[in-house]
C-alpha cells in the first residue's frame, strides 16, 4: 500500500500543476495570443521556490505554517480518490468526511493566516473565503449524499465506481450532481466567472488577496496547493461523469487522463466567453447550485433507489 | 450698479486691464447667479501681482453660446481671505482648495479645506498647513472616518500592485458597501505650472507635452495655441488639420484602451487582447505622423514639426478603414454580452445633477446626460469646418461610460477619414514672434478625457508671469468619489477605470 500512495501522490505533484498550463493556454488560444508555455506553472514553482521568504513583523507562526498545512491537506486528500485505472490506495467507510474536512482545514489556515497579517486587503478576502466557501461546503455534502444513496457506500472511491450503474437509472439526477459540483469547483478553485486568477485588483480579489503576503516557498506550496486541489476536484468530476469504472485498466487510464484534458480546456473556455460575476452574484449562484443538487436529493428520495 | 462686461471667445488674447475688477460682494454674486443661470466655472485661479496683493479671475462659460466671461477681484495682502463660494457652488471646491494652498488665501467657511498637492505658497508667507506642507506627504493628512460597528477603513496606495501613477485612497467601508472614499493625491507635484513662467518657449512646450503623460497632444495644442494667440500668430489651415488629427488619434488609443483595460478588469480576455491590439494600431499612426506613439514632439507654437505626404493619407485612409471593421466588431462582441452587461449596468452612478453641480468635463459628464464638448461648444482649430457630433448616454454608470468611449471613437475615425479626405494646404510653420505684452490669453482643448483649459498671463515686458493649467481630471477626481457612493468595494476598480483619470495632470 505504502508504494501505491506514493505512486498515487507522485503522479497528482507531476501532473497537477499541467492542467493549470493547458487552461492558460486555451484562454491565450480564444484571445487570440499564443500565451505563456504549456509548463510555465512548473517554471513558477520553481522559481518561487529557489527563493527566500519575507515575513513581516507582525505576523506568527501561524502565517508560517499555513502554506504548508495547506498542501499536505490536500495531497492527503488526493489518495481517497481514483485516478484513471489506478485504485484508491487508501480509503475507509466514511471517508467522505475526511475529504471534505480536509479541504476545510487547508482553507482554515489559509484563512487565519490572512488574518494574522492584520492587512485590511487581506481580511476582506478572508470574509469573503469564508462566506462562499460555506455555500460551497452544503452544496458539496448534498452531492454526496445523492451518490451515497445511489451507491449505497459511504466510502468515496467505492461510490464513484458504482456510477457506472447509476447513469443508467439515474442520469438526470448524476447531471444534476455534475452541474452543481461543477460549481463547487468553480469556487473552490477560484475561477471566472467566482473570482478571477489573473487580475491584479487587490479589492475584487477572493481567494488572491488572502496569500498577498505569502513569498518565496511559502508561495510557491500555496501555488502548488491550489494546482493540486484543481486536480483532485477535477479527477473527482471526471469520475463522477464518465462511467469508465470495469472497464480494462488501458481503456480507464485514456478515459480518465482524456477527460482531464478535455476538463481544463473546457475550463479555460468558460472562462474565455464570460467576464466575471459581480461579488454580490456569488452567494446567488450557490444558492443555484444547491437547488440543483436538493432537487436531485428530491428525486431519490420520491422515487427510492 | 451698472457693471462692464467683458466677453471673450476661446483661444483669444486680450489685455489685462479690460478685464472688469469686482468688489468681493458682486464677484461672488456674479459667479453665483451666473452659474445658477446656465454658466459654468471654467476656472478660478489667483495670481499676485506687482504689488503683492493677489488677484482672484474667474472664467465663466456659456456652452451654448460658445461664450466665456472673464472677471477678477483683488484681495489685499495683508488681509488674504475670502468668503468661499464652495457651500453654494460645489464646482469651486477644488479651484478654492488649489488657491488656498497656492496663495495661502483662507476661504472663510469652505466645508472640505484640505491641502491639494501639499506643496509650500508662492508668496513666502506661512502656509495654511502648516504641518502638513512642511512634512513628508502620508500620515499628516486628516482623513474623513466614519466610526461604527462593522465599519472598516480600507487603505489602498500610494503604491498600486498595477502599473498605474501613485495616489491614495481612504475607504470607509460597511461590510462590502462603500460609504465614503477620500482621495488623497498630490504625489507627481513637479511644480510645472511654476516652472513655465521661468522658461523659454522651446522648454515650455516639452513641459506642456509632459503635463500628462497620455494627453501629450491635448496639452501641448493648448499651450501652442496660447503662444500663437499671445504672439497673434496664424497657423495655416494644414497645421491645425494635421493638429486634429493627432488629436483625434490620442483619444481613439486612449478611449480604445480603456475599454480593453475594463474588459479585464471584469475578467473577460478576449476583447481585452483585442481591444489591446487596437489601441497598438492607432499609437502606431501617431508614431508614423510623428515619430512617437504618444505623439511627442509634434505639435510646436506655430505649426506642427511633421506632415503627411499623399502616400501617407492613402495608407492612413486604408487602416482607418480596417481598424474601423475591428472596432465594430470587438465592441459588438463586448456590448452584447449578457454577462459584461451585468458588470457594468447600475454600477457607480453619477446622476446628470451631481454631474453638473461638481462641474464635471469630458465623456465622464456626456456619459451623465451633459452635452458638453469643447470641440463644439467652444469650437477651435479644424473643428471649426468638420463639425463632430456630441455623443451623451444618460445613465451615468459604468456602461454609460464604456458606451460613451465606444461612440466617441466611432465619431473620431469618421471625422478621420473626413479631414484626410481633403487635408487643406499650407505651410507647416509660421513664424511666432514676441508676446504681446500685459495680455492675458486663454485656450481650451478637448483632449480625451475632456475640457483642458491653459490660462496665460504677460507682463509689461511680454514676460509670463502666470500660466495656470486645468487637466480634465482636476475636475473629475471629485466625480469617481460620489459615483462610488453605496457601490460594492469590490467594483470600486471598474468604476475607476471607467473614469481612468490623470494623476500626474492633477497634481501638476
Amino acid at each position: 500500500m505504502g508504494f501505491q500512495i506514493l505512486l498515487h501522490i507522485g503522479i497528482v505533484i507531476i501532473l497537477s500543476p499541467l492542467l493549470l498550463g493547458i487552461i492558460g493556454k486555451t484562454k491565450a488560444f480564444f484571445a487570440g495570443r499564443w500565451g505563456a508555455p504549456l509548463l510555465q506553472p512548473y517554471y513558477d514553482i520553481g522559481k518561487l521556490l529557489r527563493k527566500g521568504n519575507v515575513y513581516s513583523t507582525t505576523t506568527t507562526w501561524i502565517f508560517q505554517a499555513a502554506p504548508i498545512v495547506s498542501l499536505a491537506a490536500v495531497l492527503v486528500s488526493s489518495i481517497l480518490i481514483p485516478m484513471g485505472g489506478l485504485k484508491a490506495p487508501f480509503s475507509f467507510w466514511g471517508d467522505i468526511i475526511l475529504f471534505a474536512g480536509l479541504y476545510a482545514l487547508a482553507r482554515f489556515f489559509i484563512i487565519i493566516a490572512a488574518l494574522d497579517t492584520g492587512s485590511s486587503f487581506e481580511g476582506m478576502g478572508a470574509s469573503r473565503e469564508a462566506a462562499f466557501s460555506c455555500l460551497a461546503e452544503i452544496v458539496l455534502f448534498l452531492d454526496f449524499i445523492i451518490l451515497a444513496l445511489l451507491s449505497k457506500k459511504l466510502i468515496l472511491s467505492e461510490m464513484i465506481m458504482r456510477n457506472i450503474l447509476s447513469w443508467e437509472l439515474f442520469g438526470p439526477v448524476l447531471l444534476l450532481v455534475v452541474a452543481s459540483y461543477f460549481l463547487v469547483l468553480l469556487t473552490e478553485n477560484a475561477r471566472i466567472p467566482i473570482d478571477d486568477p489573473a487580475t491584479h485588483l487587490e479589492l475584487t480579489m477572493i481567494h488572491e488577496v488572502m496569500v498577498l503576503d505569502h513569498s518565496g516557498w511559502d508561495l510557491a506550496y500555496i501555488l502548488y496547493g491550489a494546482a493540486i486541489k484543481l486536480f483532485v476536484l477535477g479527477a473527482l468530476l471526471v469520475n463522477i461523469l464518465i462511467p469508465f469504472h470495469g472497464l480494462p485498466a488501458i481503456v480507464q487510464f485514456m478515459v480518465f487522463w482524456g477527460g482531464m484534458i478535455i476538463l481544463a480546456i473546457g475550463l479555460g473556455i468558460v472562462e474565455s466567453c464570460m467576464a466575471r460575476l459581480r461579488l454580490n452574484r456569488v452567494p446567488q449562484l450557490l444558492t443555484g447550485a444547491f437547488v440543483l443538487a436538493l432537487v436531485g436529493l428530491l428525486i431519490i428520495l420520491v422515487k427510492g433507489v | 450698479m451698472e457693471q462692464k462686461e467683458f466677453h471673450a471667445r476661446n483661444g483669444q488674447s486680450w489685455e489685462l486691464n479690460q478685464i472688469p475688477i469686482l468688489e468681493e460682494s458682486s464677484f461672488r454674486q456674479k459667479i453665483l447667479e451666473g452659474c445658477h443661470h446656465n454658466l459654468r466655472l471654467v476656472n478660478l485661479y489667483a495670481q499676485q501681482d506687482e504689488n503683492r496683493n493677489i488677484k482672484v479671475f474667474a472664467i465663466l462659460g456659456n456652452d451654448q453660446e460658445g461664450r466665456l466671461t472673464v472677471f477678477a477681484m483683488q484681495i489685499p495682502h495683508d488681509q488674504a481671505l475670502f468668503q468661499s463660494l464652495t457651500s453654494e457652488l460645489p464646482q469651486a471646491h477644488m479651484f478654492e482648495r488649489e488657491m488656498a494652498e497656492q496663495f495661502a488665501i483662507a476661504p472663510i467657511g469652505h466645508p472640505w479645506l484640505k491641502p491639494v498637492r501639499y506643496h509650500q505658497n508662492y508668496r513666502n508667507v506661512s502656509d495654511l498647513w502648516p504641518e502638513v506642507s512642511s512634512k513628508s506627504i502620508p500620515g499628516v493628512y486628516p482623513f474623513y472616518r466614519v466610526n461604527g460597528e462593522e465599519v472598516h477603513e480600507v487603505a489602498v496606495g500610494p503604491v498600486h500592485a498595477g502599473i498605474i501613477e501613485p495616489g491614495h485612497f481612504r475607504f470607509q467601508c460597511h461590510g462590502e458597501e462603500i460609504l465614503n472614499l477620500e482621495i488623497q493625491l498630490g504625489y507627481q507635484h513637479r511644480g510645472i505650472e511654476k516652472v513655465m513662467e521661468n522658461v523659454s518657449v522651446e522648454r515650455a512646450v516639452l513641459l506642456a507635452e509632459s503635463i500628462a503623460g497620455d494627453s501629450v497632444i491635448g496639452h501641448a495644442t493648448a499651450y501652442c495655441n496660447i503662444i500663437e494667440s499671445l504672439s497673434d500668430c496664424e497657423i495655416s489651415p494644414r497645421a491645425e488639420a494635421i493638429r486634429s488629427i493627432a488629436l483625434e488619434l490620442e483619444r481613439l488609443s486612449n478611449h480604445i484602451g480603456d475599454l480593453g483595460a475594463l474588459s479585464t478588469d471584469i475578467g473577460f480576455l478576449p476583447p481585452s487582447a483585442y481591444f489591446g491590439r487596437l489601441r497598438g494600431e492607432f499609437l502606431n499612426l501617431l508614431m508614423e505622423l510623428s515619430g512617437n506613439r504618444y505623439g511627442r514632439s509634434l505639435c510646436r507654437p506655430g505649426g506642427v514639426l511633421f506632415d503627411l505626404d499623399e502616400g501617407m493619407i492613402k495608407n492612413f485612409r486604408e487602416r482607418l478603414l480596417i481598424a474601423q471593421r475591428d472596432l465594430k466588431e470587438i465592441s459588438d462582441l463586448f456590448f452584447s454580452k449578457s454577462s459584461v452587461l451585468s458588470r457594468l449596468e447600475g454600477t457607480g452612478i453619477v446622476s446628470k445633477k451631481t454631474a453638473k453641480e461638481l462641474g464635471l468635463v469630458g465623456p465622464v459628464a456626456r456619459a451623465s446626460g451633459l452635452g458638453l464638448d469643447v470641440r463644439s461648444d467652444y469650437a477651435f482649430g479644424m473643428y471649426r469646418f468638420n463639425y463632430i457630433p456630441v455623443s451623451t448616454v444618460h445613465s451615468g454608470d459604468v456602461y454609460a461610460r464604456a458606451l460613451i468611449r465606444w461612440l466617441e471613437s466611432q465619431r473620431s475615425i469618421e471625422f478621420l477619414l473626413d479631414v484626410l479626405n481633403q487635408i487643406p494646404e499650407g505651410d507647416l510653420q509660421t513664424k511666432v514672434s514676441v508676446l504681446k505684452p500685459n495680455h492675458m490669453a486663454l485656450s481650451m482643448i478637448e483632449g480625451w478625457r475632456g475640457e483642458i483649459v491653459h490660462v496665460a498671463m504677460t507682463d509689461s515686458n511680454s514676460r509670463v508671469v502666470r500660466y495656470k493649467i486645468k487637466d480634465p481630471s482636476f475636475s473629475n477626481w471629485m466625480g469617481l468619489s460620489m459615483a462610488v457612493r453605496g457601490v460594492q468595494i469590490s467594483d470600486f476598480p471598474l468604476c475607476n477605470k471607467s473614469f481612468n483619470l490623470s494623476y500626474a495632470g492633477h497634481d501638476l
